[in-house]
């Protein structure tokens, strides 16, 4: 098993006939995702890589019982998309564009508390990577050869950090049940903590990784989460030990503003609630591989 | 993207908060006769930097004569300002606001702030104003008062009611300290703001209400819909460097350290810089190049990194996910053909084809220095620097 996503999970794409939707779609079907269609508005009834296009989201549900989206759409149009795929009864969406402001996103947030908590689609990103299943099916932009399939749980705001840590598992022989981008902005349609939850239930899924960095309170209640109510090993690295107060380090989230929010800070408040700390990003590797051992 | 005070007044003015009356002068003379267009007897002159904390640093004066504005001009314009948050070089004061002088009975702290762990425009208070909110939380955290917006409907008037009862303002000044709050939510809403602070909003000796000082913040993200804002930027009160990289795509933050890094991804260049730490060395800047890293971007970067004179070492570290390692080693060779590189340069690659990528490197005539883990690759650089640093130390001592 996996969370969120398999082989079979039948998956749309919105912003299908871009340039950038088109060549991350190929490269998602190539790696065998169920990519069933997509949406471009004014596109509908069109073929694109051998699959329907659609107007709407709800058209492209109804025709194909999508379950999941990955949404390309450039910035200013990107909330939009995440509502109407919400709207339209999308369980899981990975929204990978950068830099749509941030009174979007939490109008998005608010719009989506519309929806009971169980029929309630689940967003990851926006700026994030996208979500793998190893072996499986991947929505997102990750290059999937560098993943092995396994029972580690991966979850991370950045992408190529997250690249590097699941190949150097994969070079020690470790696999990943699912890889989980969260991304980089200050509101991300859900956080550390909403998937840890699935980790811990998912059967195959025997420890799990967050990778975490400077500013905001996810990692926070991400410790607080795994002490009250987790029995699996939990492994966490804190990018951002230099980082200089108040400066924004690439991702529009990664900006320390209060206490609480520094790669110290973190580290310890994680530390205290039982996580396991990989103190340097050069041994992702061989502390699941300790981890593990100890299991 | 952060504006002058004075740009901040005139936004939260248009949306009915109160200020005193003030206007902007780039010469003395001007900054005189601003004086005697708003009349009066005193006078407040400011250096309209984007920096808190100005007053202790010097750089707000007050006058009581015409003269004593022009003086106070005189000695501030042109000057860089050093604050305790624009670090040793300061910022140049190019303008100067002259407002008149206010007579202040109390002082009160109040902010709005995009508050991450409610996903909402929190509006935070404090009856203790004059003084940053780190230092109100630390000496009197419970005057602090905190109300979360509802983005659906925005502030409520009676949320604005709660806030100013708590600020301590009587039954008369309520109407007011109402309107003024509304204010700044809506300024915040309507133009994208990430942060609006008004620290001090004065009572004045005759029960007004007014916002003395004002700083306002602007989501990058969000400038494409908000010209008007965009025009309010000054580059004269941004790093050269950071500007420049911002301006080409590349996101750049200068640190005081001597070892360069170019990496593509904000964790990973993070990952990377904590590592170099980790090995005793110190990163000379954050620099991502985004996911592409093109030849053309990694040129850039060089040229980036280079301009740091105080940079003694190189780190390339690329993970090639949707692009390929040979395509980057081929771009990393292009640069460095072009550029005068007199530094060490360390370079790992890792990701798609990287053995492709590594023979590439191994097989040009350029010199660098190659790496195949994250902990070598820190390693190489932070010895490369050492014995640059020495080497060139020696070099100097030779001709001296």
């Amino acid at each position: 098993m996996s969370i969120f996503l398999d082989e079979k999970t039948p998956v749309i794409v919105q912003g299908y006939t871009g340039r950038i939707g088109t060549f991350h779609a190929q490269e998602m079907i190539d790696y065998g995702t169920n990519v069933v269609g997509g949406v471009t508005p004014g596109k509908g009834g069109e073929k694109h890589l051998d699959r329907p296009v659609f107007n709407t989201v709800k058209d492209a549900v109804r025709d194909t019982g999508a379950e999941a989206s990955v949404v390309f759409v450039p910035p200013p149009f990107a909330a939009d998309a995440i509502m109407e795929a919400a709207d339209a009864g999308i369980r899981f969406c990975v929204c990978v564009t950068d830099g749509i402001p941030a009174q979007d996103m939490m109008r998005v947030k608010r719009y989506m508390r519309r929806y009971k908590r169980e029929e309630r689609m689940t967003l990851t990103g926006p700026n994030c990577a996208g979500t793998i299943s190893p072996g499986k099916a991947m929505m997102g932009i990750m290059p999937g050869h560098i993943y092995m399939q396994g029972n580690v749980g991966l979850i991370g705001r950045s992408g190529t950090l997250g690249y590097e840590a699941a190949s150097q598992m994969k070079a020690m022989g470790i696999g990943i049940s699912t890889g989980v981008g969260i991304g980089g902005d200050p509101i991300n349609g859900s956080a550390f903590r909403d998937h840890l939850e699935r980790f811990e239930q998912d059967p195959e899924t025997h420890l799990v990784v967050m990778i975490g960095e400077i500013g905001g309170p996810q990692e926070a209640e991400a410790a607080a989460y795994v002490r009250d109510y987790m029995q699996k090993p939990v492994l966490a690295y804190i990018a951002g030990l230099t980082a200089p107060k108040g400066r924004t380090m690439g991702h529009a989230g990664a900006i320390v503003t209060s206490a609480g929010e520094s790669a110290a800070e973190k580290v310890e408040i994680l530390r205290e609630a039982g996580v396991g700390i990989i103190v340097r990003p050069s041994e992702f590797g061989q502390a699941v591989a300790e981890a593990l051992a100890r299991l | 993207m952060d504006i002058h005070e004075y740009q901040a007044k005139a936004i939260l003015a248009d949306f009915g908060m109160p200020i005193a009356r003030g206007g902007i002068a780039y010469s003395p003379e001007q900054a005189a006769y601003r004086a005697k267009e708003l009349g009066g007897e005193k006078w407040v002159v400011k250096a309209q930097v984007h920096s808190g904390a100005r007053g202790k640093a010097g750089g707000i004066k007050v006058c009581a004569t015409e003269n004593e504005v022009l003086e106070a001009a005189n000695e501030l314009l042109g000057r860089r300002l050093v604050t305790n948050q624009t670090g040793p070089q300061g910022k140049l004061v190019g303008r100067l606001y002259i407002e008149e002088a206010t007579a202040i009975e109390r002082e009160i702290y109040l902010a709005f702030v995009l508050d991450r762990s409610s996903e909402r425009v929190m509006c935070v208070a404090s009856a203790s104003g004059g003084m940053d909110i780190e230092e109100i939380a630390e000496s009197q955290p419970d005057s602090i008062v905190r109300v979360p917006i509802e983005p659906a409907v925005g502030l409520q008037d009676f949320q604005a009611r709660e806030i100013a009862f708590a600020l301590g303002m009587d039954t008369g000044q309520l109407p007011e300290a109402v309107k003024a709050l509304r204010a700044c939510y809506r300024a915040f809403r309507d133009l994208d703001a990430t942060m609006v602070e008004i620290n001090p909003l004065v009572v004045t000796a005759d029960g007004r209400i007014i916002a003395l000082d004002a700083k306002m913040g602007f989501d990058d993200n969000a400038l494409f819909r908000r010209p008007q804002i965009s025009e309010l930027r000054d580059k004269s009160q941004e790093d050269v460097r950071e500007m420049n990289a911002a301006d080409r795509g590349l996101s750049y933050v200068g640190l005081d350290g001597n070892i360069g890094c170019i990496i593509n991804g904000a964790g990973l260049a993070m990952a990377t810089m904590d590592m170099i730490k980790h090995v005793g060395g110190e990163p000379a800047n954050f620099l991502d190049i985004g996911g592409g890293a093109s030849p053309e971007r990694v040129a850039k970067a060089f040229n980036l990194v280079l301009s740091d004179e105080g940079v003694d070492a190189i780190l390339v570290n690329i993970f090639a996910g949707i692009n390929r390692c040979d395509w980057v080693a081929e771009g990393v060779i292009q640069a460095m053909q072009k550029l005068d590189v007199a530094v060490p340069v360390v370079v790992r690659l890792s990701g798609t084809n990287v053995e492709q990528g590594r023979q590439i490197l191994a097989d040009s005539d350029i010199n660098l220095i190659t790496a195949d883990t994250l902990v070598e690759a820190a390693e190489k650089v932070v010895a490369a620097a050492k014995f640059y640093r020495s080497a060139s130390a020696e070099a100097e001592g030779s001709q001296a």
